[in-house]
């Protein structure tokens, strides 16, 4: 029964990722950063590694969001390419 | 070029895919992983430890040593931030406001300093008036935050999460403060000089309790070795949790260094 989650948020997982790497506003990548984070979250809990999903989602999800629009808030927001 | 590397990517991933065709299936009770030392931690950890949590009864004890440098990493990634970003130049010009008129004053000399209080108070470049409504929501949530991180903390060994993850959330509601307030606030509360001595205090938590263990008479980390001082009851999981508050106290400093200094470009005057 937990195969179609799995697949549902690894849909998810995708589309953020193709997203954060495509889209030109870097504020805007920080945060679907911490959206792939927070799938990688829910997968991780599917899975039953509910320790590992706890640090994904205060690590990955929590600081290093702030931390990506803390170094853009100091840099720039446009991308070269 | 971006042609190239797309096809670069695309190949890779199809070949990661194709490999991954040879994994064994999800849980699998005979895959190499868990056919070797899975079954004894899975048996003897809640006898031998006497933590519930057996990720944190491997992560503390039996793999203690390796999450000892993983705190040793996190410590050395405060640190290169700090070495890396500080700029301890003053600043050329102050921004004040008068508090009663709302009067902003441009101090260009740097020389003169307008000495704040009740009257006057520092202010950013890009000040814009902090809002009440997040003022107070962060006010109230902030202490439940920290209590939340200090029950992760405390907990490590029975659920979910850890010095790691407690020292995480602990930092990240000291960044809230300084996110709704300014950088000032935390500045002022936390100062530099407390958190350097915090974060290696941390590392040096789990040292300790590795070296003590050591000079009772036991190996390196060997928490039985206390059992004289604390008593046999829980002793294993007691080491862990002085393990995992030693993580905590470092992970939480390192978090707040890295984003003071990432945030004010090292100068630690204005931010987010």
């Amino acid at each position: 029964m937990s195969w179609p989650i799995d697949l549902v948020i690894l849909t998810f997982v995708i589309f953020c990722a193709i997203a954060a790497i495509s889209v030109r506003d870097l504020l805007g990548t920080a945060i679907l950063f911490g959206a792939y984070s927070f799938m990688m979250c829910l997968l991780w809990a599917v899975m039953g590694a509910v320790d590992v999903a706890f640090t994904e989602a205060s690590v990955g999800a929590g600081v290093s969001t702030v931390f990506f629009v803390a170094a853009v808030f100091r840099t720039s927001r446009r991308t070269k390419d | 070029m971006k042609l190239v590397g797309f096809i670069i990517v695309c190949l890779t991933g199809g070949l990661l895919l194709y490999g991954t065709g040879e994994l064994p299936a999800w849980g699998d009770p005979n895959s190499p992983a868990s056919t070797h030392l899975s079954d004894d931690y899975i048996t003897l950890a809640l006898e031998q430890t006497e933590a519930p949590n057996l990720v944190t009864a491997v992560l503390a004890d039996y793999r203690g040593f390796d999450t000892m440098f993983e705190t040793a990493v996190v410590f050395c990634a405060g640190l290169a931030c700090f070495l890396l970003l500080r700029d301890f130049r003053p600043k050329k010009d102050h921004y004040y406001r008068h508090v009663p008129t709302g009067v902003m004053l441009h101090v260009k000399n740097e020389a003169r300093t307008v000495r704040t209080g009740r009257e006057f108070e520092d202010m950013d470049r890009e000040w814009v008036p902090s809002d009440t409504i997040i003022k107070t929501v962060c006010r109230i949530l902030i202490p439940f935050i920290q209590i939340y991180a200090l029950y992760v903390v405390a907990h490590g060994d029975f659920s979910p999460g850890g010095g790691f993850q407690g020292g995480v959330i602990f930092g990240s509601s000291l960044i809230l403060l300084a996110i709704s307030y300014n950088l000032k606030t935390l500045v002022k509360r936390v100062t530099e000089k407390f958190l350097g001595v915090f974060s290696s205090l941390g590392v040096l938590v789990y040292v300790g309790i590795g070296a003590i263990a050591m000079a009772l008479g036991g190996n390196f980390l060997d928490y039985g070795k206390y059992a004289p001082i604390f008593g046999e009851h829980h002793i294993r999981a007691l080491g862990m949790l002085g393990v995992e508050i030693g993580v905590g106290m470092a992970v939480t400093a390192v978090m707040v260094i890295i984003y003071i200094n990432i945030v004010s470009e090292g100068r630690h005057d204005e931010g987010l």
